[in-house]
């Protein structure tokens, strides 16, 4: 299975890294070539803004959502889930509208509202270690978006069809937990 | 080393993650601070004069006042780093009472003390610093850096410093991994930098914070250039509000810093500039008139 990381600018080479301990290879994705063939794309953190004017400019919006019409599956991080979310606030930005959310950007503050913290998860007993940075918070989910994640009474592991969004770093710990459940729902769609 | 299991630690490293592959713009105003946004700029700095001013202009260059920073952070929704002085560690605690989400502990500006950086670990906002060698480099993070960034010469236009600085770096790192333990000892003390960073690096082939680039980029090449030697990500001073062409030259080096190893698209990134700033020949500076030698 092909796994594609959106490689304009923040922390995609820590994705590639929970990929390669998976046992996927890596690829990074800078034009509309680099997406063919892939089953799965993961959308990294960064700057959300800077993330969209490059796939505007590069023309990558339109194939991204073709590739999702066409049964990939996307994943994203903070500024990944950003550009999944169907509404963005704070302030109002264009998305790929993938997932049915409305996301505020840095939601917490700024970055000294950066924290570590733990929230209860669908995926395992145990709860999940998580790392926000300059995080957005997300407001709405859709009627068909599952919850995955909590944390503080928060949704921030989201599901909605082969979409996954989260608006913690799973790929800045040492726990491949999230992942793991990104290669499976792209394996087997759920 | 302890403090790097911290979570402090890690939140302040993880937000320099998320910079990487990125350009970090300096700014006067809210007006450059917009532009930079829309050229796709991933953090901004914000400052009273662009390094090429305060060389030209001289006098104490100091952290910029408050109230333009918090103008700057009010107009653009990505993160803002502001300067202080090295070892002015009230400057540092005004940027933090005031919320930036970066500081740089910065050359450009006229240093406060001669002897000690800040002690930056008593911060929950993480620091950048400086530095021209791997010992530097390491002294730095030590002192609690969370980002290190080449000096290079500051408002020159020159990329020859930086170049000098990052292979420097690079190199000896690279020297680093080939050595045994006993030999590390020995490395540190010739270093000037904590075993246990010494041993660190020997160990992971790198920085144990992102290593970026800094003083003297002025084109889209130059850009390509520093991101091919092994830097992350850049950070822009003079080079964008210094040239004929502001937006457009943001915009591009912006292009080059992703596409680094694509050379058809830094030359697509390269046509259609107008002049860049004017350059300054390093070695017609006095010793006097270099930023790079400040900090210890």
């Amino acid at each position: 299975m092909k796994v594609g990381i959106l490689a304009v600018q923040g922390d995609f080479e820590a994705h590639a890294k929970m990929l390669t301990r998976l046992g996927v290879e890596p690829r990074f994705v800078r034009t509309v070539a680099d997406l063919s063939g892939l089953a799965a794309l993961i959308l990294p953190g960064g700057e959300s803004t800077t993330h969209l004017k490059f796939l505007l400019e590069e023309g990558l919006r339109d194939p991204i959502r073709q590739f999702a019409q066409a049964g990939g599956a996307l994943f994203g991080t903070c500024a990944g889930a950003i550009l999944l979310a169907r509404e963005v606030k704070n302030p109002s930005q264009e998305s790929l509208g993938l997932a049915d959310l409305t996301v505020v950007r840095n939601a917490y503050g700024r970055q000294l509202a950066s924290d570590v913290r733990f929230g209860p998860t669908r995926l395992r007993a145990q709860p999940l270690e998580m790392v926000f940075i300059r995080a957005p918070i997300i407001e709405r989910v859709g009627l068909g978006v599952e919850v995955l994640a909590e944390c503080d009474g928060r949704p921030v592991l989201v599901r909605d069809g082969r979409v996954l969004a989260a608006t913690f770093h799973p790929e800045l710990t040492d726990d491949t937990t999230v992942h793991e459940a990104f290669l499976k729902l792209a394996r087997n769609g759920r | 080393m302890q403090f790097m299991e911290s979570n402090t630690w890690r939140v302040k490293v993880g937000l320099a993650e998320m910079l990487k592959g990125g350009v970090i713009m300096d700014v006067t105003s809210v007006e450059q601070a917009r532009i930079a946004e829309r050229a796709g700029a991933c953090a901004v700095m914000a400052l009273e004069r662009v390094p090429a001013d305060i060389r030209k202009e001289g006098g104490v260059a100091r952290m910029a006042s408050p109230k333009i920073i918090r103008e700057i952070m009010a107009a653009v929704s990505i993160p803002v780093m502001a300067k202080v002085r090295i070892g002015h560690f009230a400057e540092a605690q005004v940027l933090e009472a005031l919320e930036v989400d970066f500081i740089d502990e910065s050359e450009v500006l006229t240093p406060a003390d001669e002897q000690h950086h800040i002690w930056k670990h008593d911060f929950r906002v993480p620091f950048v610093c400086g530095a021209r060698n791997l010992g530097e480099a390491l002294r730095r993070i030590a002192e609690g850096a969370a980002m290190i960034r080449t000096k290079g010469e500051a408002g020159s236009g020159n990329i020859v410093e930086a170049v000098r600085h990052l292979r420097a770096i690079t190199s000896e790192i690279r020297r680093l991994t080939t050595l045994r333990r006993e030999a590390l000892v020995h490395a540190a003390k010739e270093l000037q930098a904590p075993l246990e960073l010494v041993e660190w690096v020997a160990q992971h082939g790198r920085l144990p914070v992102p290593n970026f680039s800094a003083g003297g980029i002025a084109t889209p090449a130059d850009a390509a250039l520093v991101m091919q030697l092994g830097a992350e990500a850049v950070f822009v001073g003079s080079g964008i509000f210094k040239s004929a062409d502001p937006e457009q030259r943001a915009r591009a080096i912006v292009k080059a810093t992703t596409h680094y190893n694509d050379p058809k698209i830094v030359l697509e990134a390269s046509e259609e500039l107008g002049e860049a700033m004017r350059g300054i020949d390093i070695r017609q500076l006095e010793e006097k008139e270099l930023l790079q030698t400040r900090g210890w």
